[in-house]
């Protein structure tokens, strides 16, 4: 199933690219192209073959494990230069999935904490100011939450660096350090979304009647929710994790750019920009295989909490 | 004694811009020294050499992850910058504005139209390889030919062929007479590589190549051996990449970076403010124009074009867009840094009756299209406003069309489907050079279709004959009749002409004079700059 | 239907109580019995919705007026001052007020009644019309979709009409995702099996067996969706795509001033400047969220506390 998706993912994203005008010759010369200098890169890359034929061949080399070569690069005379997609996509990919991991770290638990506690405690002070909090928090766009941070931890105070350029070298505690802004950024952004729903599901079973039942037959407030109503909410907050996981390892180009951090959506980004297809074709299946992962992850969990939807009548 | 220890220490302070010249004066002067010591005193303090060593980190606004160290698609600033890092050209700019001898030692023409450029002797690749005529001739054949991919290849088309006399001596043929020639090759494109390899970052150049990562940074090293004297002074340069221009400014206000391109207009008075940073500024033949392409309606229609040309508060541009950082243009693209500069032509102003004037006599009714985004240049968008707001007191009513940023060049630019739109010139060192790239009937540029009419044919014709003549005041003649028939009659409507804004640490001193024909020194900061 | 009133009829009771009670006499008894907070997000809320119908009477100045000084210092003239190119940003707030919001609330509610609609009838049918949804969307989704709407826009033109197809389309996906996982918790209950085996028809199990119960998490969701949408279109104008000028939206808007935070040391008015519109959109996500709670709470059927 998983390889079907990838398959129609790389027939839209190559449409797409096909659809969006200009070429790579025309994108990498801009102001100074000329037809013949576009005409002469379209020879060399192979552009002048018609579309499906290309996607043909590259979907060939792929089932045979070859994301093929960047069309940066190649037009080199001399010395052979061309640069695997593998090769410029792992390294962005591991920094990708680092920063991601030190957010989720952050904000998983502390969604889960905030959204359990929301719901028991619902409707007091706590419930309202941390609600209002975290609800400001996303209102900002990523950007000016980066830029608010950068200016009371990094300009007025230095606490953390403001620019996370870590490199291959970088060491595993630099790193850690590096990327503080950028990880406490994502928190922020994707915190109010993740508690918000978990206490949303977690109220949303509270009416049920076998919680009126766990009551009335003595159990606290907080044994009600850990013990009766979290383990049936877990499949509707397993798909929210799942979405803001997924947004941590796709969505973040712009605090890659804020914070200068080599992640895998610039890499995307600049790729399309360039028409750059093979490498926005291996970006495009390395976040769909990222994202069909994670959402089998929170269907087996939505299921395992759910032993009705094992056995479909 | 103390006085001796009193006046070292002015002079390094003067060295290191501290204090200025006058002051340095009136200090000195009172420990009863007579004026004629003090002055040598302050010139040899100012000429102080500068000082070696320390790691230089720039941001740059620029760089994608497709960049390579091939110098035929370097196409932003950041694979400009890194092109001058490590590579030569025959030619270079310097920092005072006039064309040098570089890789080349000289170079002669009788008749420009056979050139020959003696080359430097000795000068070694980062590979230990001796620099020969072998290796010219191959860097240029790169971007000769039918199945070349470089940006240069317009550029060169008028060389019918490149010759080696010898080791040390190459022979230019060109189709017809360039007496500008020489600057055509101080090119960024055109670096000089050795033969075989055009890609790999190995040149000739003041900083030897350590790593390169497109579109997150560069690391070099000085060169020992580099050849050219009194250049050169980091020991080690980091580039950066760095897109987002606040982020730019805020690593050059903590002190992450030494320096920056491209200061953020916007902010720029309140950036100013940070003790730590120091602006440099200079205007250049850099420009910004809204072309009207003549072969779509209605901008064929002379009056019509003459009544968008009246409705723009060209000031207010400069005020507003550029925070006074520039100068108003005169819709031709030649400005004051240029030789020829035609200053006899009236400035055009804002001029609400003239424009309904030459409106009503076009004939012309209803909305007319504007097409810009921030991809053209930085606050496109505003400015196209700003001529929206200004025509409508002339009774013209412009809509804005905001374009995607995402192919800009290809789909907006030059493109027939759009009969007007906002552009971006780095300006040209010489006339003819950007007379020939956007202006003449042979360019592929020329992004205001200007041609059949009966101006533009003798602009072409002048053009021609000012390329052939070597006689500097006839040349001048040629050049002022050409400016007034752009202006006039040429479709592209030039407001502005933006400086180069750069800032740096106050530990970086720089030349007194900073050239003016790219941002940050010619682009050429690294290899110029130094920490005092 | 008048009853005499001097003989008892279990009918007439319960009748008269019907008859007193319309749907507004209804609401106005629960919003006298609404928190405190959602009365605040009410007010907000309408507030609002004022300034956004009323926008060209409450502003000063037009939405594209150009005054010669840009950057101007907040005033009597400006009262938040003048941007890059010398429009009054608090005209221009208004008149956000009434693109932006009208931009949030077509998107989202386009987006829930894709995604709604289909992620319910995918959880009712479980079968070819599941799977062949589900693995659309998943293709969707697999897509990231700021890069992906970056590229519609480029193709299809960046005008008020396609961002809100696009950004609805691309966000109803979710929302698909979110309407599927929890109905499928009310699907396999034994009253919807029932009204299945009465033979019911799929758009009335949908409306009225599924929905009420769905309810609570899909308002949950529209609470945050709302607010996304301004994010996203913030977003696009940081990657370079955005609204046609000279609409103002406060997306942009924050996007455009968002360098002047960094000098909040040197010129605190400047500096505050970009938090003006950040500011406009956190209150109203934090009123809409208000509200969503109350009606969370209510929906819930909890009658605990208070």
């Amino acid at each position: 199933m998983g390889v079907a998706t990838l398959f129609a993912v790389s027939i839209i994203i190559f449409s797409s690219m096909e659809l969006l005008p200009g070429d790579f010759g025309q994108a990498i010369l801009g102001q100074a192209a000329t037809e013949d200098t576009v005409a002469a890169f379209r020879r060399e890359l192979g552009l002048d073959q018609p579309a499906i034929v290309r996607y043909g061949q590259w979907l060939t080399a792929v089932l045979q494990g070859d994301l093929g070569t960047s069309f940066s690069g190649r037009n080199a005379s001399g010395v052979d230069r061309s640069r695997e997609v593998v090769d410029l996509v792992a390294p962005r990919l591991r920094n990708t999935l680092f920063l991601a991991s030190m957010a989720a770290l952050f904000a998983i638990p502390l969604s889960l904490v905030l959204g359990i506690s929301t719901a028991l405690y619902r409707n007091s002070v706590y419930d309202r100011s941390i609600s209002m909090t975290t609800l400001t928090a996303i209102s900002f766009p990523e950007f000016f939450v980066a830029y608010i941070l950068i200016l009371f931890l990094s300009s007025l105070s230095s606490v953390f660096p403001s620019l996370a350029n870590v490199d291959a070298d970088t060491q595993f505690g630099e790193r850690v350090y590096r990327v503080a802004l950028p990880a406490l950024t994502l928190t922020l952004v994707i915190v109010a979304h993740m508690m918000r729903m978990t206490r949303a599901a977690i109220i949303n079973l509270l009416a049920s009647p076998y919680i009126q039942m766990a009551r009335l037959s003595g159990a606290s407030p907080t044994e009600v929710i850990l013990k009766h109503a979290l383990p049936n909410a877990w499949a509707p907050i397993a798909t929210v994790i799942a979405f803001n996981l997924a947004y941590l390892v796709v969505g973040v180009v712009v605090v890659e750019v804020v914070f200068v951090y080599p992640g895998i959506g610039q890499l995307m980004v600049d790729a399309v920009a360039r028409r750059d297809i093979p490498v926005v074709q291996g970006c495009a299946l390395i976040f769909a295989m990222t994202y069909i992962l994670l959402n089998l992850i929170a269907d087996i969990i939505g299921i395992v909490t759910n032993p009705r939807l094992l056995y479909p009548k | 004694m103390m006085t001796k220890i009193f006046i070292e220490q002015q002079q390094k302070k003067l060295a290191n811009g501290v204090i200025d010249r006058r002051h340095f004066m009136m200090s000195v002067l009172a420990t009863g020294l007579a004026v004629p010591t003090v002055l040598s005193l302050a010139d040899k303090a100012e000429a102080a050499a500068p000082n070696r060593g320390g790691l230089f980190r720039m941001g740059i606004a620029h760089g994608s992850t497709t960049d390579t160290l091939d110098s035929a698609t370097s196409e932003n600033h950041f694979t400009l910058i890194n092109g001058y890092t490590f590579g030569n050209h025959l030619t270079e700019v310097s920092n005072t504005g006039e064309l040098i001898p570089e890789l080349a030692e000289s170079y002669e023409s009788s008749d420009a139209q056979r050139w020959v450029f003696n080359l430097r002797q000795g000068v070694e690749f980062h590979n230990g390889k001796t620099m020969t005529s072998e290796d010219v001739i191959a860097s240029l054949a790169h971007h000769m030919g039918e199945d070349s991919t470089s940006a240069a290849k317009g550029l060169l088309t008028a060389v019918k062929s490149v010759t080696a006399d010898g080791k040390n001596r190459v022979i230019f043929d060109l189709e017809s007479a360039n007496a500008d020639f020489p600057y055509i090759v101080s090119d960024y494109h055109i670096s000089i590589r050795p033969a075989g390899d055009m890609a790999s970052g190995i040149g000739t150049g003041g900083y030897i190549l350590q790593s390169f990562e497109p579109g997150v940074k560069t690391v070099l090293q000085r060169n020992p051996n580099y050849w050219k004297d009194g250049r050169a002074h980091f020991d080690e340069v980091e580039l950066i990449s760095i897109i987002d221009p606040t982020a730019r400014q805020t690593a050059l206000m903590n002190g992450d970076i030494d320096a920056m391109d491209r200061v953020d207009l916007k902010t720029i008075n309140l950036f100013k403010r940070n003790p730590n940073v120091n602006i440099l500024e200079i205007t250049g033949t850099a420009h910004y124009t809204f072309p009207m392409r003549l072969n779509v309606d209605p901008f064929g229609d002379y009056d019509l074009r003459m009544a968008l040309k009246h409705s723009i508060k060209r000031q207010e541009l400069v005020d507003k867009i550029l925070l006074g950082y520039g100068a108003v243009g005169n819709d031709h693209p030649i400005s004051t840094a240029n030789r020829y500069h035609n200053s006899d032509l009236p400035q055009r102003e804002f001029d609400a009756d003239k424009a309904a004037h030459h409106y009503k006599k076009s004939g012309h009714s209803g909305k007319i299209q504007l097409s810009a985004s921030d991809a053209a240049f930085a606050g496109a968008v505003d400015a196209a406003q700003l001529i929206a707001n200004s025509a409508s007191e002339a009774g013209i009513e412009i809509e804005v069309v905001r374009e995607p940023n995402d192919g800009y060049w290809s789909n907006v630019w030059n493109n027939d489907a759009k009969g007007w739109c906002a552009c971006y010139w780095g300006g040209r060192p010489t006339e003819d050079w950007m007379f020939s790239a956007a202006y003449t009937n042979d360019t592929e540029w020329n992004d205001t279709a200007w041609k059949g009419t009966d101006s533009s044919k003798k602009f072409n014709s002048l053009v021609k004959e000012a390329r052939a003549e070597l006689s500097d005041t006839k040349r001048r003649e040629l050049y002022y009749e050409c400016q007034s028939l752009i202006s006039d009659d040429g479709g592209s409507i030039v407001p502005l002409f933006n400086s180069f804004v750069s800032a740096n640490s106050k530990a970086i001193s720089t030349d007194k004079q900073i050239a003016a024909n790219w941002d940050s020194d010619g682009a050429k900061c690294v290899e110029r700059w130094w920490f005092a | 239907m008048k009853i005499k009133t001097n003989i008892y009829s279990a009918l007439g009771e319960v009748s008269s109580v019907y008859d007193r009670r319309s749907i507004w006499t209804r609401s106005l008894i629960s919003l006298r019995k609404a928190p405190y907070t959602a009365r605040f997000g009410m007010v907000i809320i309408f507030g609002y919705m004022l300034v956004a119908i009323f926008a060209p009477i409450l502003a000063p100045y037009g939405e594209a007026q150009v005054f010669p000084k840009p950057y101007a210092p907040w005033s009597s003239d400006y009262i938040f001052g003048t941007d890059q190119i010398g429009r009054d940003i608090f005209s221009r707030m208004i008149y956000g007020a009434r693109n932006t919001v009208g931009i949030a609330v077509a998107t989202t509610i386009l987006a829930f009644l894709i995604g709604g609609v289909l992620g319910l009838a995918a959880a009712i049918n479980r079968s070819w019309l599941d799977q062949v949804l589900s693995r659309s969307v998943d293709v969707l989704m697999a897509i990231p979709s700021l890069i992906f709407a970056l590229v519609l826009l480029s193709i299809f033109g960046s005008t008020v009409s396609n961002l809100i197809i696009i950004i609805a389309v691309l966000d109803s996906t979710r929302v698909y995702r979110l309407t599927r996982a929890v109905s499928l918790n009310v699907v396999v209950m034994d009253y919807v099996e029932a009204a299945r085996l009465r033979g019911e028809g799929l758009g009335w199990i949908m409306r009225r067996e599924i929905l009420p119960n769905i309810m609570p998490p899909l308002i949950a969701e529209f609470g945050l969706r709302f607010c996304f949408v301004f994010l996203t279109i913030a977003a696009l104008s940081f990657l370079g795509i955005g609204i046609q000028p000279p609409t103002a939206d406060w997306g942009s808007m924050v996007r455009e001033n968002a360098s002047l935070i960094m000098f909040a040391q040197y010129d605190l008015k400047a500096g505050l400047t970009p938090l003006l519109p950040a500011a406009a959109i956190a209150l109203l996500t934090v009123a809409i969220n208000f509200v969503v709670d109350w009606f969370l709470h209510k929906t819930s059927g909890l009658r605990d506390d208070q």
